[in-house]
């Protein structure tokens, strides 16, 4: 590839060429990129088990990028599985979906699937076991619907991204560029995760589906399905699905941690560059993961809204590791149980919602499954060393080799560390993917993710207060104008008032001095009045005062 | 149920800091092996003496740092440290010399400068070259291999030496430097560095017996050298180190020393004779890959090893001293801000 | 004598020209800074509380441009220090406690049962950010609020609070186990300094 040279990697792929290469066993590679222990085969033998109904379902009002629906529901109601729970005309907003039918017992702030663990609004459901389905009239022949009915049917089965950002599909999908590829990404590169590879096994067709659908709505040029290549079972599964279909082109990409990061792949696939903070469109590429997929043809085809997922539940604490069918808001607890949890195992204990590289830990085990959760990670002691001992950098330069990003850590961390936040961002803190490929390496057991994720925080805290501070200062400008200019305007009014008091006042000089006079005498006398009052009556004293 | 909480990722390679540092000690073996084989037991005595005064001082500073000492010295930093400095100076140097050298790479190179991953020199070159600078004469005393010395010493021989100047049998360092013909021995790149001030052509020079002698290959010199040589390539293997630092210092010698006799062959040295002599080789893979004083932009590595190659044939063959891998590597050491900042990697999407 | 006299006045024409070179370039070449208020204004918070003795923070602003104290901003704390003493060439000092202490960043809010409708905090808010009228309940728009505390006094019922901004998994700073209520463990690390 490298023999045509001159080409840009920043300049738009194309499709034909890449497709080519593609067939022709030729991949790129990616900068960086590290190879922890896979640990897939603890969870992808046995097919995908279906779990009993929780006792109490969890289901935050936000469970993508993006912004929140307004309530649809009250607490008390009945509802059925599939019906939308919040609703909301923003474009970057999608609905969450009743998993299950049931009724809505309460609405209040539940431990959230987030690193925090800080409360967010859930909506909390107890199903009623008769798995009644609310659903959305089917599109049998969804090539004679138009396109933008299918992209609010996407929004409205409540679908975003299934492979860990959680970013809104219809947004992806209501485009108005040429697609040159659209890329489908089974590569799941975390270790210890199967859930797309057993979805890909077990459900090529209905992906096969998905596939079809996106390309009506997305019209590519080109159809790459990429795995990694320690997924054959996967990878025979999905050509035998498309073997009819001369158009997809499947890709069997080398395993390597972060190969599935949407800039690694692209890279890996196409030998092009996403611009910095652009987006793959740019490029005339667009990807989507193999889970969306499913519930893309789910939505479409079947009516049904985005309501379960699979999970993988794996682990060397777990006793029966496998991939689950889990329901929307299905809390840790149910989900540890089913598995088999053996807390003895653990030293301390701590489940880890997606994989070793990039989950978080949760906070307690009532944390629901939300769209984004692909895995509940349960390790047992000394499985997953802990990152607890920091010691000083020696600048070894692992970090800097493992990279994905090209960037350099060491200096990131540095500049992080000591809080000098422009330099950070001088060395492009923002292109960050926090896959961290860097501390999995680092001979010093630096958190520098941790670090990363704090400096990018406080800066974007900072901005926020800048632009806060330069709203306050506009509004209390104005209103110190407004407060002069009322200042003015009062004036001149009493100006005009006492001009006019005053005209008058010569037109009939003789009757005002009259007047003048005569309402002296008045109070006068009122003033007498009151202090022969006060003498005769000192109770009344109080009155007095209080009435003046 | 509460779980604990902790930030990704949840995974790390199993390799420390102090495996990194043991690893290099372990490479090392091979090198003090054939030193001790060629030039006695010294060798071991100044190791012993140098990592004792390095733990010594450490624990001493991290005291007065009020830091905790037992979770410093286990890094094993400071054995690599002493271990460096210690296989670099003459074999039964007095003892007071591997001390001073060991306590001023740690306490004023190291420590003073903050610690481990502080420091902007690397400590073993440091104090080495405080040493060569402040003891010319007993940090020329080398000496010859074993078996053709005069006066061959055994491993009591070596401790009365080191610590009193006289071995059992009343021989001094002078003496025990002669070799059976009665000459004192010099080391390939002195006796190369004398023959050329004396007026002698590079060839006339390679005449001299320490280069004829049967036992071929400089006198154990160049043997030394390929031992960690194949320490090194064990680094390499074992990912240790990257390649980037010990392939551009050889190429930079290899370069540098080619063009120097290309265009005045009589004055300079040929490449072979400066890559297997002196410590070009031990330095490649043990001393320019210190990370903490190198480059570590990937390009900066190359430019950095490089250069510490380019000045090391200069400073050999223009300079006042016969090696000059010490003062390239802390010249190097001075440019390393510079270098880091001009050879950032292109970040990924980012026009170059 | 001559000599002299024409020394003189070669020095004093070269004076006399440079000095019109120089004041012509003053004018001609004259650089639009900024005003150094308008940039020690941008540093300041805007919270316009008047913690600092000044009513608002342009008054302080001028006031640091005509040599006042640097370290009289509570809401701005440290940081705001440090950035004005690197404007202003001074060293940084730490926060005048005669002018209060830095806290967390807290927002007004007001018990609407309790209210009675008096407008007082309403006139008090420099930024415009209670709404409400006579007799009417008042309540705060929570993204206008600074925090400056100026409403709280005149409130004639005291039903305003100064509640502290509630941490959300959007603005989580990733201070991991400090917010997820103590019995949860830390993420321990120990840290080198």
């Amino acid at each position: 590839m490298e023999a045509f040279a001159k080409i840009d990697i920043l300049d738009r792929v194309d499709g034909a060429a890449v497709v080519e290469a593609i067939k022709a066993g030729q991949l790129h590679d990616f900068p960086g990129g590290v190879h922890p222990p896979e640990a897939k085969l603890l969870s992808n033998q046995a097919p995908i088990a279906s779990m009993p109904v929780p006792k109490t379902l969890y289901i935050p009002l936000k469970q993508h990028a993006g912004i929140q629906g307004s309530l649809a529901v009250a607490v008390g109601d009945k509802v059925k599985k599939g019906q939308p729970l919040t609703h909301s005309s923003h474009p970057f907003a999608v609905p969450v979906h009743a998993s299950t039918s049931g009724t809505i017992i309460e609405i209040t702030a539940h431990s959230s699937a987030h690193a925090s663990g800080l409360p967010e609004s859930t909506i909390i459901l107890e199903p009623d076991g008769a798995e009644e389905w609310h659903i959305m009239p089917p599109f049998d022949d969804y090539r004679s619907v138009e396109p933008v009915k299918l992209i609010e049917r996407i929004c409205d089965a409540g679908i975003s991204g299934l492979g860990g950002a959680g970013f809104p599909t219809h947004i992806k999908t209501q485009h108005d560029h040429d697609v040159e590829c659209l890329i489908i990404n089974g590569i799941e590169c975390e270790p210890y995760i199967s859930s797309d590879d057993r979805i890909m096994r077990e459900h090529a067709w209905q992906i096969k589906q998905g596939i079809d659908i996106l390309r009506y709505l997305v019209k590519p040029k080109e159809i790459i399905i990429a795995i990694e290549n320690n997924k054959p079972e996967a990878f025979e599964a999905l050509k035998t699905a498309c073997s009819s279909d001369a158009s997809i082109t499947m890709a069997s990409v080398p395993t390597k941690y972060p190969a599935g990061g949407e800039k690694q792949l692209i890279k890996a696939l196409t030998g092009h560059e996403v611009p910095r903070s652009g987006l793959p469109m740019d490029i005339g590429c667009m990807m989507f993961n193999v889970g969306t997929c499913f519930a893309i043809a789910d939505a479409i085809i079947y009516g049904k809204a985005l309501v379960q997922r699979v999970v993988t539940l794996t682990g060397e604490a777990l006793d029966m590791p496998q991939n689950v069918w889990a329901l929307l808001g299905t809390p840790m607890s149910d989900l540890l149980s089913f598995a088999k949890y053996q807390p003895t195992k653990q030293k301390r204990h701590k489940v880890i919602m997606g994989g070793p590289m990039m989950g978080f830990a949760v906070a307690n085990d009532s944390v629901p499954v939300v769209k984004i959760t692909n895995c509940v990670l349960v390790p047992a002691a000394d499985e997953l060393p802990d990152i607890d001992d920091e010691k000083p950098c020696i600048r070894c330069g692992y970090c800097t080799d493992a990279c994905p990003a090209g960037l350099l850590p060491q200096q990131l961390y540095w500049y992080s560390k000591a809080k000098d936040y422009p330099k950070a961002e001088e060395y492009a803190l923002a292109d960050c993917i926090e896959c961290g490929a860097c501390a999995y390496v680092c001979p010093s057991e630096i958190p520098l993710v941790q670090y990363y994720r704090q400096a990018k925080a406080e800066i974007k805290a900072q901005l926020d207060e800048q632009q806060k501070s330069e709203k306050a200062k506009l509004r209390f400008e104005q209103r110190q104008a407004r407060l002069e200019a009322d200042k003015k305007a009062r004036e001149e009014k009493h100006r005009k008032a006492a001009e006019a008091r005053k005209a008058a006042m010569e037109n009939n000089g003789g009757d005002a001095k009259a007047k003048i006079a005569a309402a002296l005498a008045r109070a006068k006398a009122k003033k007498q009045q009151a202090a022969k009052a006060t003498n005769s009556d000192t109770s009344s004293t109080d009155n007095n005062e209080s009435s003046e | 149920m509460q779980f604990s909480l902790s930030s990704s990722p949840h995974n790390r390679v199993r390799r420390d800091t102090a495996s990194v540092m043991r690893a290099v000690c372990y490479a090392c073996i091979p090198g003090i092996m054939a030193q001790v084989w060629f030039f006695g037991w010294g060798v071991m005595i100044q190791l012993m003496l140098a990592i004792a005064t390095a733990l010594i001082t450490e624990a001493g500073i991290m005291k007065l740092r009020r830091r905790n000492a037992k979770r410093i010295l286990s890094d094993y930093s400071a054995v690599l440290t002493a271990l460096l400095l210690a296989v670099s100076i003459p074999p039964l140097a007095p003892w007071w010399l591997i001390v001073i050298g060991t306590f001023f790479s740690i306490a004023i190179v190291k420590q003073l400068y903050g610690g481990l991953g502080f420091n902007m020199f690397n400590p073993a070159m440091g104090g080495y070259v405080m040493l060569l600078i402040s003891f010319p004469l007993a940090m020329s005393m080398w000496l010859p291999v074993q078996s053709m010395a005069l006066y061959p010493y055994n491993l009591t021989d070596a401790l009365s030496v080191i610590f009193t100047g006289f071995s059992v049998s009343g021989y001094d360092i002078t003496q025990l430097r002669l070799g059976i013909d009665g000459v004192t021995q010099a080391t390939p790149l002195d006796a190369v560095r004398s023959s050329l001030l004396l007026g002698e052509t590079y060839s006339e020079a390679l005449q001299a017996p320490i280069f004829t002698s049967e036992s071929g290959l400089s006198h154990g010199w160049a043997w030394v050298a390929l031992a960690y040589l194949v320490g090194g390539l064990f680094l390499l293997w074992r990912k240790f180190i990257s390649w980037h630092m010990p392939i551009s210092m050889l190429a930079g010698v290899i370069l540098t020393s080619g063009f120097l006799n290309m265009i005045m062959p009589d004055a300079s040295g040929g490449v072979l004779f400066h890559l297997f002599s002196g410590a070009v080789l031990f330095g490649a893979f043990f001393i320019v890959t210190d990370p903490v004083s190198g480059s570590t932009t990937p390009k900066g590595r190359i430019i950095f090893g490089a250069l510490i190659g380019f000045w090391t044939v200069i400073i050999r063959t223009f300079g006042g001293y016969p090696d000059a891998v010490a003062f390239a590597v802390l010249l190097m050491n001075i440019a390393v801000p510079l270098i880091d900042y001009y050879t950032q990697p292109r970040t990924y999407g980012a026009r170059s | 004598m001559s000599l002299f006299a024409f020394a003189l006045m070669v020095l004093g024409l070269l004076a006399l020209l440079f000095g019109a070179i120089l004041g012509y370039s003053a004018v001609k070449f004259k650089v639009e800074s900024d005003p150094l208020v308008d940039q020690i204004d941008a540093i300041l918070p805007q919270t316009q509380c008047g913690q600092c003795g000044y009513p608002g923070c342009k008054p302080y602003a001028e006031a640091i441009a005509n040599g006042d104290e640097i370290n009289k901003c509570p809401p701005g704390g440290e940081a705001t220090i440090k950035k004005l003493a690197d404007l202003m060439g001074v060293e940084p000092k730490p926060l005048d406690s005669a002018h209060g202490v830095e806290d967390v960043k807290k927002i007004a809010y007001i018990r609407e049962a309790e209210c009675i409708g008096c407008t007082k905090c309403i006139q008090a808010c420099p930024v415009d950010a209670i709404i409400g009228a006579a007799k009417q309940m008042h309540t705060v728009i929570i993204d206008e609020c600074t925090g400056c505390d100026l409403c709280v006094a005149p409130c004639p019922v005291d039903c305003i609070d100064m509640v502290p901004v509630q941490e959300t998994p959007a603005n989580f700073k990733w201070h991991i186990g400090r917010n997820s209520g103590g019995t949860v463990g830390n993420i321990d690390i120990k840290q080198v300094s």
